[in-house]
């Protein structure tokens, strides 16, 4: 035994004497170095380390466990879970850090459902019978609510917590605080209180229900059957957030949105605030783009309908006209050419002919032409001309004047 | 329009994109449309950027009957 004449005497020892002391006392004790003791799992926690923390609780006493990793592998000991009840073994010693005296785990056996447990599994399984949870029960959760109702206490980092998910997510909403105590024998009747409440106020079209981590004892007010009745008739939807990441309360069976802590209940009760920036501003880009489409088709049509102008245009037709004109002018001249050409052969073969036919050809050639001077006709018969008559005799160089004598 | 709530401004937003998007209407009403939905819009990034939440705590009286006030 370590300083037992220190302990002896009235004389003061450090606190880590007096550590040292307790461990040595535990640990000098058969008795408690290969120990079994039962009762009910609760606070139950695995580290990622693999080493496992709980309470084991019994009646109003409770002893606090490390359960290591090696342990836990060597004994293929089974999952921990809070309201298990189990017998463990190990040894008892004294955390001289904490200040707390431990045991330490080296193989547990299970004892079948603890009483907590017991007692959720039938409540559970009355109310599922009754429909509470079934899915056709679930109300859809509004997509923009203008009012949120939160059920929790005015004192815990929860109210804390949605609050500034709020703000951050939307500050658009109003939030109705109706509170209530989450903890102790007087919790649920609260709960289920200020969720009436805020039935009964009406305007809040959603309501969080919910309180921040901790053991199964401390959440307990979630399995209770007035808050599951009082989530069931509530008129507004509820979302369930007891900070409880693995195990599901009754609250969270009966509620119509189930969320794993109140900041995740936070967080699908509204929109993201960021998403509606963006939206609205995907709507003024559309808007633009819509306006900027609209005005290049018109300035297409316009374009179209100032070329069908062009094309209909009188200087069209004018200059049509005008070339009709130069058209018809060359037509003209063309025949105009053509009749000149067609009656200058005309009248030349008339000349030919008109030639060949002249009595001077004739007279040309020792012929003459007689003619009666008095009379002024051609002398063709003795007929015509009596003795003493004028003639006149042509032949090819002149004319001779005669005079008929016999 | 100054007094149109967030889900009212933005409601209104989305009824002048489907509008503009018919493309049936006369260019002049186009640009009506086009003009109010860019002040919708301005609006609603104002609404936005203003927000800030409110909180009321809800308790009963006496005679029962409920009332709301404004927490801090």
């Amino acid at each position: 035994m370590y300083l037992p004449d220190a302990l002896d005497t009235p004389s003061v020892v450090s606190v880590s004497e007096l550590s040292h002391y307790l461990k040595s006392l535990l640990e000098m004790d058969d008795n408690l170095q290969n120990i079994w003791v039962q009762g009910e799992v609760s606070n139950c926690k695995t580290y990622p380390s693999g080493h496992c923390y709980f309470t084991l609780k019994e009646g109003e006493a409770q002893l606090l466990c490390v359960f290591f990793k090696h342990s836990r592998v060597r004994s293929s000991a089974p999952g921990l879970r809070d309201g298990m009840a189990i017998a463990i073994n190990g040894r008892i010693s004294y955390y001289e850090r904490d200040g707390k005296l431990q045991c330490y785990v080296e193989s547990v056996k299970l004892l079948g459902e603890g009483a907590l447990f017991q007692q959720f599994e039938q409540l559970k399984a009355r109310l599922a019978a009754e429909g509470l949870f079934d899915p056709e029960r679930k109300r859809p959760l509004p997509q923009q609510p203008a009012v949120i109702g939160i059920v929790t206490s005015p004192q815990a980092a929860a109210l804390q917590d949605m609050l500034r998910v709020l703000r951050m997510r939307y500050p658009l909403v109003q939030v109705i605080f109706s509170p209530a105590l989450v903890q102790g024998a007087e919790a649920p009747a609260s709960i289920a209180t200020a969720l009436d409440l805020l039935n009964e106020h009406g305007e809040a079209e959603v309501i969080i229900v919910g309180r921040g981590g901790g053991s199964i004892e401390e959440l307990w007010a979630f399995n209770e059957e007035v808050v599951a009745r009082a989530i069931a008739r509530s008129r507004i939807p509820v979302i369930s957030g007891v900070g409880h990441e693995t195990d599901f309360t009754i609250a969270d069976f009966v509620a119509d949105h189930r969320a794993s802590t109140p900041t995740a209940a936070a967080t699908i009760a509204v929109p993201n605030i960021e998403d509606w920036r963006v939206e609205v501003q995907e709507k003024q880009l559309l808007l633009t783009a819509l306006m900027r489409e609209r005005i290049d088709d018109l300035q297409g049509q316009l374009e179209y309908a100032m070329q069908d102008l062009r094309r209909a245009s009188p200087l069209n037709l004018i200059d049509q006209r005008r070339q009709q004109i130069d058209d018809t002018v060359e037509r003209l001249q063309t025949r105009m050419q053509h009749m000149v050409s067609l009656h200058g052969e005309r009248l030349r073969g008339v000349v030919e002919r008109l030639h060949a036919l002249s009595p001077l050809l004739t007279i040309a050639r020792g012929y003459a032409v007689v003619r009666h001077d008095a009379e002024q006709v051609v002398v063709t018969s003795i007929q015509q001309v009596q003795v003493g008559d004028r003639l006149t005799i042509q032949v090819q160089d002149g004319y001779i004047p005669v005079e008929v004598c016999q | 329009m100054e007094t149109l709530s967030f889900e009212e401004a933005f409601m209104q937003l989305e009824a002048a994109v489907t509008a503009l998007q018919d493309g049936k209407m006369p260019l002049e009403r186009a640009l009506q449309y086009y003009q109010e939905g860019m002040k919708l819009a301005q609006h609603c990034n104002m609404l936005l950027q203003q927000a800030e939440l409110s909180v009321q705590q809800l308790s009963t009286a006496a005679d029962g009957s409920l009332s709301v006030q404004q927490m801090e």
